[in-house]
């Protein structure tokens, strides 16, 4: 049986920045067979569809999962009311992750608003030849740059409005970063239009590029084909694929961007 | 013990409880729950003669009580069906019920022809496909043309003809009527209504397709009249769906006529929602007394 599902007892939870929280859960099962870029899928109140959240951390010892989210309607509203002790129904670890096989490379990761938490294992894995580009917003909105830095990643900390950091996208921070460092692969979440284009600076350079795309959901484990993206199929031509079956996580260059 | 099996057009069902084409792939996705043989049956994701890529993206939207979907028929084609996934499926020891969709009725025919020599147990017809452009839906809602794909594949498949009604007609009397009649074997009900949700700002439907089908608890009601409606129309046994999602849900739609039940959008809420719906029905029955479950259907007391 290669899925759980496991009624988890919330061990803490704390607010990381405005309407972003960040929970432990106590899911042994789960938390056991997790991997980097995986997702699990919690039931929100009386809401009928199941909301996809990513692993931002799992320890097998302590049997808890670390999950970081944002509020962005009713379900993850609900989720965000949810207190220490209260418990969630959760199914899980889904979907094929991020590759890590060799940490003696140098890693670029780049991560945009919510997207960023599932990037935290990957630092964790290449540890200081990790280099974390984030962008947020604003500065109040950034998330997890200490956890970054205690992994031993170095951090480029973005912002929209330049109340921190490099004031810029981070693809621009990105390609910046290309022009003076080494590079062996590159590993990104966040919202389309900047996953396509550091997909696009990658490949231009002929660098591996692993994206974490987003969908809605209606099983969440490949049966009901509701949560396709487009990508190439073999010979090129246009193909829809399960999100949360053979992704979320995708080599760059499957995806068809312009689906 | 009451007995759990029900007798499906000559096939035997283990138990009352069948997956929803589209809901529930080929089974192997939930295999990773549970075993699928706790089934009575597994309904196919719809299968066409070509592979089909189906509709973009998004696809799916939840409504209070229920979601819309506009998948639009993304398969394999029916070659692969047969060579890749009915012999898994087929190996786990449930029924195996193929759901076929065609452009044309000769496009249902070959389907069937190439369903007939394979381990199927039951054809699916699905007329009532409401997210494809082309056929499907068009299919299921006249009386002529329900008539005339069912008669000619009764012609051609050497397997039981289960027609899969859709409900977004004028009176699904009739129509159920006009397929017992043109010979088939037995009749599903109800496909999804088609719907649709506009995203405020944008003011642009939330799915690429426009509408899509609503399913899910918010269809219940609608689906347990209509198949009280069929049940009292015919005589050919009536599979009953659209909005199960709890044991409860699933006595009354068997007492509205139903024989066995197809359980689809509650397996998105709850993976064990049929295991659940199985183990609720048999305590139901051993409380009523009964010896076989099938002792329920028809049995609603109308006023
Ligand atoms: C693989 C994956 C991993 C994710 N990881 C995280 C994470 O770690 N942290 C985080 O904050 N968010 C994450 N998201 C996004 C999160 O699932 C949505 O923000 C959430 O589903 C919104 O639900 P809602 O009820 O609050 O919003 P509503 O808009 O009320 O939701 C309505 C419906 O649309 C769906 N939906 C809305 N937005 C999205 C979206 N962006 N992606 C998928 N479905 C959506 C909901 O699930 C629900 O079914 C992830 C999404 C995916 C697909
Ligand atoms: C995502 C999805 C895909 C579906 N695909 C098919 C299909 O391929 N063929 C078919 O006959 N019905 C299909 N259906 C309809 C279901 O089999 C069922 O008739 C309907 O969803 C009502 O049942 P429910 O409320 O239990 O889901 C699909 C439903 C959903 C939600
Ligand atoms: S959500 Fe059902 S296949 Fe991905």
């Amino acid at each position: 049986m290669r899925y759980t599902q496991e009624t988890g007892v919330i061990i803490e939870k704390r607010e990381i920045a405005p309407g972003i929280f960040d929970v432990a859960v106590s899911l042994p099962v789960i938390a056991k067979a997790a991997h980097a870029g995986q997702f699990v899928n919690i039931i929100c109140g009386d809401y009928l569809l199941r909301r996809p959240i990513s692993i931002c951390g799992f320890d097998p010892e302590k049997g808890t999962l670390r999950m970081v989210f944002e509020i962005r309607g009713k379900g993850t509203k609900w989720l965000a009311e949810r207190e220490t002790g209260d418990t969630l129904d959760v199914v899980g670890p889904l979907g094929h992750g991020f590759s890590l096989v060799d940490n003696t490379k140098k890693a670029v990761i780049i991560g945009g608003g919510i997207g960023t938490p599932p990037l935290l294992p990957i630092a964790k894995f290449y540890g200081g030849n990790a280099t974390v580009i984030t962008g947020f917003r604003t500065a109040s909105a950034a998330i997890l740059q200490e956890d970054f830095e205690a992994a031993g990643a170095k951090t480029i900390l973005c912002t929209d409005d330049g109340s921190a950091g490099f004031h810029g996208f981070t693809t621009q921070a990105l390609e910046k970063h290309l022009g003076n460092n080494e590079c062996d692969i590159i590993y990104t979440c966040g919202p389309k239009v900047m996953m396509k284009g550091v997909a696009r600076l990658a490949e231009a350079r002929g660098i591996a590029c692993q994206v974490s795309m987003e969908e809605r959901m209606g099983c969440g484990v490949g049966a009901c084909l509701c949560c396709v993206c487009g990508t190439k199929g073999k010979d090129g031509d246009a193909q829809f694929t399960r999100v949360c079956l053979n992704g979320p996580v995708f080599d760059s260059a499957e995806v068809d961007w312009d689906a | 013990m009451p007995d759990m099996s029900v007798n499906l057009c000559g096939v035997k069902l283990k138990n009352p409880v069948i997956a929803a084409s589209g809901t529930f792939g080929y089974g192997m996705e939930f295999n990773e729950f549970y075993p699928v043989s706790r089934l009575g049956g597994v309904a196919c994701k719809g299968t066409t003669l070509k592979e089909r890529q189906g509709n973009p993206p998004p696809r799916i939207v939840e409504t209070d009580g229920g979601i819309l979907n506009s998948v639009g028929l993304q398969n394999p084609g029916v070659d692969r069906f047969i060579s890749v996934y009915l012999p898994w499926l087929k190996k786990q020891g449930t029924a195996v019920i193929a759901n076929i969709a065609g452009n044309t009725v000769e496009e249902y025919c070959e389907m069937a022809e190439k369903l007939s020599g394979t381990d199927v147990d039951i054809i699916e017809l699905n007329i009532s496909c409401p997210n494809v452009k082309h056929g499907g839906v068009s299919f299921g809602t006249s009386c002529e043309s329900v008539a005339e794909v069912t008669s000619q594949v009764k012609l051609r498949s050497k397997k039981p003809v289960m027609v899969k009604l859709t409900p977004n007609v004028t009176s699904i009397g009739d129509i159920a009527k006009a397929a017992e009649d043109a010979g088939a074997d037995a009749l599903s009900l109800i496909n999804t209504i088609t719907g649709m949700r506009i995203d405020i700002k944008t003011r642009r439907p939330i799915l690429r397709n426009n509408t899509g089908g609503l399913s899910g608890p918010a269809v219940f009601p609608v689906a347990v009249r209509m198949v009280r409606e069929v049940y009292k129309r015919v005589n050919i046994p009536v599979v009953g769906m659209g909005g199960i999602s709890k044991w409860e849900d699933a006595a009354e739609m068997m007492i509205a006529g139903a024989c066995a039940v197809q359980v689809g959008t509650a397996n998105f809420h709850d993976p064990f929602a049929c295991v659940k719906i199985i183990e609720g029905l048999e305590e139901f029955a051993k409380s009523l007394g009964l010896s076989s479950i099938t002792e329920l259907t028809g049995t609603l007391k109308e006023w």
